[in-house]
């Protein structure tokens, strides 16, 4: 009795604030750490979550939810290749400073649909919003050119994803994103963001982060051959002759 | 069984990766040759990013060669003053090869250029084989032996300065002529990922005159240290020498090589060559196409 007294109470108040306060959103993901180690052959993260109003009943109702997993971001160039006298060959370049090198997102209804093309584009919202700061002054027909083939080459690859309709919600509170990470990811630190959308707003927002690394022997192969160029190199060439050599004797044996 | 490869950061199935291997090991036994050519277009094909292709073959070669140039030194057939001069030629071509590497990837030309060379290469290489083969062929069928080739070295040769004496090979000419040799290969094998045997086994017999029983082992030795140098090269400027994609492509290549050599043993060296240049006929073929169609990527990325 007392309690439902409380909530009425609430209720009241949240009435009395205009809906002004933001709901709350506890977001958590189900792997803080991927390894990328022998075996390795992608993994799935599971993105969940609970969504309340502010007063803390369920919520899931009133609330889209858009949950965005992105890699770090990477300094390229992207190259267009095209037919010069009877061969495909690059022609035509640009540089971008911030492309994401993973980028993931997943919504309980289309981007379209929950939010406006401005929102959109400042929240990065889709793959047709990706922010990717050009190098130098190119005309806008030709940038989109460009993004569209970054972001059609990304997606068939796997590292560029979208999925409308990828968050289910159960029990109107707890919602769950389940995204793929595939083999080839980069290493580095992603974010995952997490957005609670209400007519056409964003009303609420949390981050987390997941590490994506090399372990053991991974790790110090790649450091290995980063930093000690000579000495890899060297190891490189004792495994080919060790290994020739071997052979060699293993068959004459016979 | 799923290997993830520190270096191209990406998981393979190890076992087509050792079998890839083993089909280019079986050639390189076969018929003498490194087998590169193969491995680094079958991996680009495979998924496997192409510098990271170009710069773990070289290493595989480089373990297919030693158990030849080994066979080949205990029978006296290498010419290792030959070899010294073309060895030092090839490590300069090396260098000359990561240069241009550089250069090209900044360009955005370096698989362009990977391609027409190998087109090129393969095309005219494999064509000659073929020509050859077809026509030694026929002499036998028809019982008239096609007149034996006269040993002699390239008048062009002839008219470079300074002479050394080469004796296993049997000549005295210009240490100049068997460095540019040794050079030329090495910028070859730095940019494509092969030993080049294919170029220098003939450059030796029609160019340079060598006695015919010193050429293979010789190339072989030249073969076995330039790329040697070569996965050197990349270590340090690419740093793109995958360790584990090198060691099953090893695994893989000098099995099939010693396989290979057993069968070369029994079967006719002439049918031998011809199976070899149809071989690389079709490589070349199906590059040459590549290069006209519309490739299924018109977009690629690299780091700034």
């Amino acid at each position: 009795m007392k309690r439902r007294l409380g909530s009425a109470f609430a209720l009241v108040a949240a009435l009395l604030l205009g809906g002004a306060r933001d709901p709350i959103l506890v977001p958590e993901v189900s792997q803080h750490e991927v390894d990328l180690r022998q075996g390795f052959t992608g993994t799935e993260l599971l993105l969940f979550g609970a969504i309340l109003t502010p007063e803390g009943s369920r919520a899931a109702q009133d609330y889209d939810i858009v949950v965005v997993l992105k890699g770090p971001t990477q300094s390229i160039v992207l190259r267009e290749k095209q037919k010069v006298a009877g061969i495909w060959i690059n022609v035509d370049s640009t540089e971008l400073r911030s492309a994401p090198s993973y980028y993931a997102l997943a919504s309980t209804r289309p981007i379209k649909d929950i939010v406006d093309d401005k929102t959109a584009a400042i929240y990065e919202l889709g793959l047709k919003w990706l922010q990717l700061s050009p190098i130098g002054a190119i005309d806008p027909g030709e940038q989109t050119r460009f993004s569209d083939g970054l972001v059609d080459l990304n997606r068939r690859s796997g590292l560029y994803r979208e999925e409308e309709g990828g968050v289910k919600v159960s029990e109107q509170v707890l919602y769950q994103a389940r995204i793929w990470l595939p083999s080839q990811v980069p290493t580095g630190t992603y974010t995952a963001e997490t957005y609670a959308v209400s007519n056409g707003r964003v009303v609420a927002s949390a981050s987390s982060q997941v590490e994506v690394r090399k372990l053991g022997f991974e790790r110090a192969t790649a450091n290995f051959a980063q930093d000690y160029g000579f000495a890899y190199g060297m190891l490189a060439v004792l495994v080919s002759i060790g290994m020739g050599w071997l052979a060699g004797r293993l068959f004459a044996l016979r | 069984m799923d290997v993830y490869l520190p270096i191209a950061n990406l998981s393979v199935n190890g076992l087509i990766i050792v079998g890839l291997g083993a089909i280019t090991g079986l050639l390189s036994g076969m018929f003498g040759v490194g087998g590169g050519f193969l491995t680094t277009p079958l991996m680009i094909f495979y998924g496997i990013p192409p510098t990271v292709a170009a710069a773990s073959a070289a290493s595989q070669v480089t373990g297919a060669s030693v158990s030849g140039v080994f066979a080949h030194t205990r029978r006296g057939g290498v010419d290792y003053h030959m070899g010294g001069v073309m060895v030092a030629g090839g490590i300069v071509g090396t260098g000359i090869g990561a240069g241009l590497f550089s250069l090209l990837q900044r360009l955005g030309q370096i698989d362009t250029v990977i391609n027409i060379l190998y087109v090129l290469m393969l095309g005219s290489i494999g064509g000659l084989m073929a020509k050859e083969s077809i026509q030694t062929i026929r002499a036998e069928r028809s019982g008239v032996p096609i007149a034996a080739r006269k040993r002699r070295h390239h008048p062009m040769v002839a008219s470079l300065p300074l002479r050394w004496r080469f004796y296993r090979s049997g000549l005295y000419i210009s240490p100049l002529a068997p460095l540019l040799l040794g050079i030329g290969t090495g910028i070859l094998t730095m940019l494509m990922g092969v030993g080049g045997g294919f170029i220098l086994v003939p450059a030796m017999l029609y160019i340079l005159g060598m006695s015919a029983n010193v050429v293979v082992g010789t190339s072989l030795f030249q073969i076995l240290f330039v790329t040697m140098a070569t996965t050197m090269m990349h270590s340090m400027t690419t740093h793109a020498v995958d360790i584990v994609l090198a060691s099953l492509l090893l695994l893989g290549s000098v099995t099939g090589a010693q396989l290979g050599a057993q069968f070369a043993q029994k079967a006719s060296p002439v049918k031998l060559r011809l199976v070899l240049a149809i071989i690389v006929l079709l490589v070349a073929g199906r590059m040459a196409i590549g290069l006209g169609y519309r490739p299924d990527e018109i977009y690629t990325v690299a780091p700034l």
